[in-house]
């Protein structure tokens, strides 16, 4: 799979808020201006890829939103990470000749369309968790603070530590004009914030946001012919070990550290290969797992790796360079925006947050509560 | 499908019942929590109902913040069973922000539900 097939085009649609906009129209756009930076249109699209929390077959809603007939439809849905997993049944329909340009897309309005509350009522309606729900976790934050006081506990890792990653997502995200969140902020503005989940106060949350996101995957040699820089997949892996965190077997160790170790082999790159680093932080505690659990750091040393602005811009390791989902855009699932991010990075697109000679992205989805793990590796042509 | 509900069901009913109960596997011996269908160990089939000590230990906590209106702030945590399995509870009797990793605690059927005491 390494290198046979490239991103060709990446787009963005209604990121911030989209009052007005429905989730298909929203994640529409955003394939429109993927396919118009790949230098293609929707009838070249024969492969279709979108996950929804809330569209029921959103696969055929998008096909019909845009006129496409696919011949190939994939919308496995696990949470975040999806878009990142999309990779891997994208790359496999394209190399066995199944279709030939597939697009990838996420659409949400979850800021200014129907609430998380109300749209949480109806989930628990569908889906009751009768060995979590009764205890009332406010998820994902409750979720997320369980890993973070645990972490904190067994090695020491220190509030104004989790802090440091919110304020270096917040100093990217003011070099991004893109970005929603771009205010000062520092380590003592997210510790005297109001507290959510204990150690977790609402600037170690992510935004909440509208928005969407497209790619569009062709095999490398279809990405040649195209107008812009492919960003190749040389890697990817993913792994889950639990849905609930109460089933969870330790949190402080997550399955990034097997779909990382996959997507390394897959690359024939280690974590000392890899120039910018996208990592789905939906809570500070996540962008600290993800260090430690994809190797750029050693289990429990992530505390003492962010401090000092490392992963802020001018730090030795760019971390989450458009502002993350801390600051930049987090619409309910934010997987497809590390790829995004990571496309402009590896084309040299990314104006004042660009990262100098960026030839190899790590991009790294998370779904669920700390569930599901899945970790793409792309790379320029230098790097094939 | 002989049994006339689910392992889950069943659960819940033993708990209306004043009953708490996990899972033991006739197979592999371990414990099962929550309730399944096969052993998530070892996949035997043979899961069998048995009564826990009831003593446990605080695994993670947090506490949820709450305005004072709308009951105010509580505690949501992680129970290790000696049992050897997890589960989500709360600890109560206690004031929320006290309850602390590493604690001993004790289970009690209140309101329908499994939730602890400082041991």
């Amino acid at each position: 799979m390494r290198g046979s097939v490239a991103i060709a085009g990446a787009g963005l649609a209604g990121c911030g808020e989209a009052p007005g906009w429905s989730e298909t129209e929203i994640a529409a756009s955003a394939a429109k201006n993927a396919l118009a930076d790949a230098g293609l249109t929707t009838r070249d699209v024969d492969g279709l890829v979108i996950a929804s929390t809330n569209i029921f077959m959103s696969g055929l809603a998008l096909a019909e939103h845009l006129g496409i007939h696919p011949k190939f439809t994939e919308s496995t849905m696990v949470g975040g990470s999806s878009f990142v997993g999309h990779l891997i049944p994208a790359a496999l329909a394209l190399n066995a000749g199944l279709c030939d340009v597939v697009l990838v897309a996420y659409g949400s309005n979850q800021r200014t369309g129907v609430g998380r509350a109300e749209a949480g009522k109806y989930k628990a309606a569908l889906d009751p968790q009768p060995f979590e729900q009764p205890y009332k976790p406010f998820n994902p934050p409750t979720a997320y603070a369980l890993a973070a006081a645990r972490h904190m506990h067994q090695y020491g890792t220190k509030r104004e530590q989790l802090a440091e990653i919110a304020v270096a997502a917040r100093k990217w995200a003011q070099l991004n004009p893109e970005a929603f969140a771009r205010e000062p902020l520092t380590v003592e503005d997210v510790l005297k914030s109001r507290m959510v989940c204990d150690p977790l106060t609402v600037r170690d949350c992510c935004l909440v946001t509208d928005g969407g996101g497209a790619y569009v995957l062709v095999r490398a040699e279809r990405a040649k012919e195209l107008p812009k820089r492919p960003a190749y997949l040389l890697g990817v892996g993913a792994a889950h070990w639990h849905r609930q965190i109460s089933s969870m077997p330790d949190l402080t160790v997550t399955a990034a550290t097997e779909s990382g170790r996959r997507a390394y082999e897959m690359a024939g790159l280690g974590a000392q290969d890899v120039d910018v680093v996208e990592l789905y932080d939906a809570f500070t505690i996540n962008t600290l797992l993800f260090l430690e659990d994809l190797g750029f750091c050693g289990k429990g040393e992530g505390g003492a790796f962010v401090s000092g602005g490392r992963i802020a811009p001018g730090g030795a390791l760019p971390v989450n360079t458009n502002g993350g989902g801390l600051s930049c855009v987090h619409p309910g699932m934010y997987g497809i925006f590390l790829l995004i991010e990571a496309v402009r990075q590896l084309r040299g697109e990314a104006g004042a947050r660009q990262v100098k000679d960026a030839q190899v992205a790590l991009a790294h989805g998370n779904g669920g509560v700390l569930s599901s793990q899945i970790t793409a590796i792309l790379g320029t042509q230098d790097t094939l | 499908m002989s049994p006339p509900s689910g392992p889950e069901q069943q659960f819940l009913d033993k708990l209306a019942a004043g009953r708490f109960e996990i899972q033991r596997c006739a197979g592999c011996g371990k414990h099962v929590f929550y309730p399944r269908v096969l052993c998530p160990h070892c996949g035997a089939e043979r899961l069998e109902w048995m009564a826990p000590s009831g003593r446990g230990t605080v695994y993670s906590t947090t506490v949820v913040r709450r305005k004072p209106a709308d009951g105010g702030d509580y505690n949501v945590c992680l129970v290790d069973l000696a049992e050897g399995v997890r589960m989500m509870s709360r600890v109560v009797s206690v004031p929320p922000e006290s309850v602390k990793i590493g604690m001993s605690v004790m289970a009690r059927i209140a309101e329908g539900l499994v939730e602890f005491l400082p041991a």
